[in-house]
């Protein structure tokens, strides 16, 4: 069973390197947080990673990046019409959600890897405050995994890879925005509006706490958007 | 191996409505094994419809279909695992070479590595013709080749139903008859059903045809057994040598003969003689008497053929409506 995941998760990975996407999505991802990462450095004189795992262009930059690696994942299945190749093997349609999402957060996992040079960096300099910087770092990680399951779940919507890309975006930022926003609605909401904002779990993490209810925020998240993702390509049998 | 005789695709009172369009209207059959099945009819009339759901890629909106035995909803995994597919346009991942992707299907169908998927990659490039182009990039390859990629894959792991959906389309008179060789030699042990509109193919191929029009069927039999069905007037095609109004006479004095028309000559007609198009009457067999008027009145016969009807005849009684209307060719 588990075969089946990694095989499509192997072949996606396979995909994402023989073109030159991926490449060009790692590469302005590093090159814009390092470039975060440097300003803080350089201009506030501070070794901190918090500000580049908490800050707004951070959170940003990944809204944009998840979706740019999602947006192919389904999209181009049906435009392709290789989904109907893919779809008509023994495989269950949870197996081909899982695979692709797998190859997506490995893909952005590989890119986050690289980013462990900023923490050398700052180690380098002066004592690293462990505890923040791992929580920060696997915050920022959870916060792109969810952006991503938003983006492959946009994917399974649509044929055209823009559209699946901006809708994703789009969605995304809104779970940024809707916890800075939340007074703007009437108070019966607004607890439930304020948990469903990114940064306030994201900002918890970077302060370097990891608490379950912020885990189990991005988990609900991911598997919501997955098990949308799921039915959406099991309904097309009945369309 | 499935024994000759078992069902291997069992199709009932199969619809599928798209809003308000049938796409396909109640079709039943059985297909056993060790058949080759055409599947014959006009653009739109329900054939990729059909299959689809017999690879479980659609699901019916009435009706239900099996594979070896097992439900293509219900049991759709156990199904699919008994079916080499190839999709109309055989779609494929233009960025892998010919052996990754062979090999990623190879995984799915769950095939074990190691010597025994080697051995069987090397059938199936020798007997698909793919022999050095393994290490090509697909989006590289001619359409010709990716048709047989797309067999290849379709025929790996050995499936007892081989499903193709017009696997000839866009190919070239040479390719064609490739093509078309690799799918009889694999009718000679699986069942295969492939989908045309082209007569040739069913004639050249098949041992068992299905037309279908409007998502009914339309007929169903052997090819012999649908040109005799269709053409209930015999039509003889006669040569004589010798005078061309006697000759004319002699056949109209034929018991049988209801009409005789004059035909062209053609490169083959001997001298001094002349071509007749003879209709007789339904169910008769006029040669006999053709044959001995002429040497009665002293005619040389150099010909006397019958003509049967073409297939492609038949298919244009059964299915011809005039032009074909924008059936929304569903997606």
């Amino acid at each position: 069973m588990m075969k089946n995941i990694t095989t499509i998760a192997r072949r996606e990975l396979g995909a994402y390197f023989n073109s030159p996407i991926a490449y060009v999505v790692v590469a302005v991802f590093l090159l814009l947080s390092a470039l975060l990462f440097f300003s803080a450095l350089f201009i506030q004189a501070q070794a901190e990673l918090r500000e580049l795992f908490d800050g707004f262009w951070t959170t940003l930059l990944v809204a944009i990046v998840g979706p740019a690696i999602t947006m192919r994942l389904l999209a181009e299945e049906r435009s392709n019409e290789t989904l109907e190749t893919l779809l008509t093997l023994p495989v269950t349609d949870w197996q081909v959600v899982a695979g692709k999402y797998l190859a997506a957060v490995g893909l952005f996992g590989f890119a986050m890897v690289m980013m462990l040079f900023f923490g050398v960096t700052v180690a380098m300099l002066g004592p690293l405050d462990k505890g923040p910087a791992f929580a920060g770092f696997l915050g920022l990680f959870l916060v792109g995994s969810t952006y991503m399951a938003v983006g492959l779940m946009t994917s399974s919507f649509t044929k055209n890879q823009i559209v699946a890309f901006i809708g994703a975006v789009l969605i995304c930022l809104m779970m940024w925005l809707i916890g800075k926003v939340v007074q703007v609605f009437p108070p019966t909401v607004q607890p439930f509006l304020d948990w469903l904002g990114v940064d306030r779990h994201l900002g918890n993490m970077a302060r370097g706490v990891i608490d379950t209810r912020d885990l189990l925020y991005f988990g609900t998240l991911i598997t919501s958007c997955l098990l949308v993702t799921q039915a959406t390509l099991e309904s097309r049998r009945w369309r | 191996m499935a024994s000759i005789g078992k069902t291997m695709i069992h199709v009932d009172g199969l619809t599928k409505n798209y809003g308000s369009v049938a796409a396909v209207s109640g079709i039943s059959f059985d297909v056993h094994a060790g058949e080759v099945l055409g599947f014959l009819g006009p653009n739109g009339a329900g054939k990729t419809t059909t299959m689809k759901i017999l690879t479980s890629f659609l699901a019916p909106t009435s009706g239900r279909a099996e594979i070896a035995g097992y439900d293509v909803f219900e049991q759709s995994l156990e199904a699919r695992a008994r079916i080499g597919y190839l999709p109309e346009g055989t779609p494929l991942y233009k960025d892998m070479t010919v052996l990754e992707y062979l090999n990623f299907i190879a995984d799915m169908r769950s095939l074990p590595k190691g010597a025994t998927r080697t051995r069987r990659l090397r059938q199936v490039v020798e007997q698909c013709g793919l022999g050095d182009r393994l290490g090509y990039i697909i989006g590289e390859l001619s359409k010709g080749l990716k048709q047989r990629v797309g067999l290849a894959q379709a025929i790996l792991h050995e499936p007892e139903v081989l499903i193709l959906d017009e696997p000839t389309s866009g190919l070239d008179p040479n390719q064609i008859v490739e093509i078309r060789q690799v799918i009889k030699d694999i009718g000679a042990s699986k069942t295969v059903i492939f989908s045309t509109h082209i007569m040739q193919e069913v004639q050249a191929t098949c041992s068992r045809v299905l037309i279908i029009s409007k998502g009914r069927i339309a007929a169903d039999g052997s090819p012999d057994e649908l040109q005799r069905k269709a053409h209930g007037q015999p039509e003889i095609v006669v040569e004589l040598c010798g005078d061309a109004a006697l000759a004319r006479e002699g056949l109209k004095s034929v018991g049988s003969v209801t009409d005789v028309r004059d035909l062209q000559a053609d490169e083959g007609t001997a001298k001094d003689g002349h071509r007749f198009l003879v209709l007789a009457k339904d169910g008769s067999d006029p040669r006999g008497e053709i044959f001995r008027m002429a040497s009665q009145k002293g005619l040389l016969l150099t010909e006397l053929r019958r003509e049967r009807a073409s297939l492609e005849e038949v298919f244009r009684n059964l299915t011809s409506t005039g032009l074909p209307s924008d059936s929304a060719k569903p997606n």
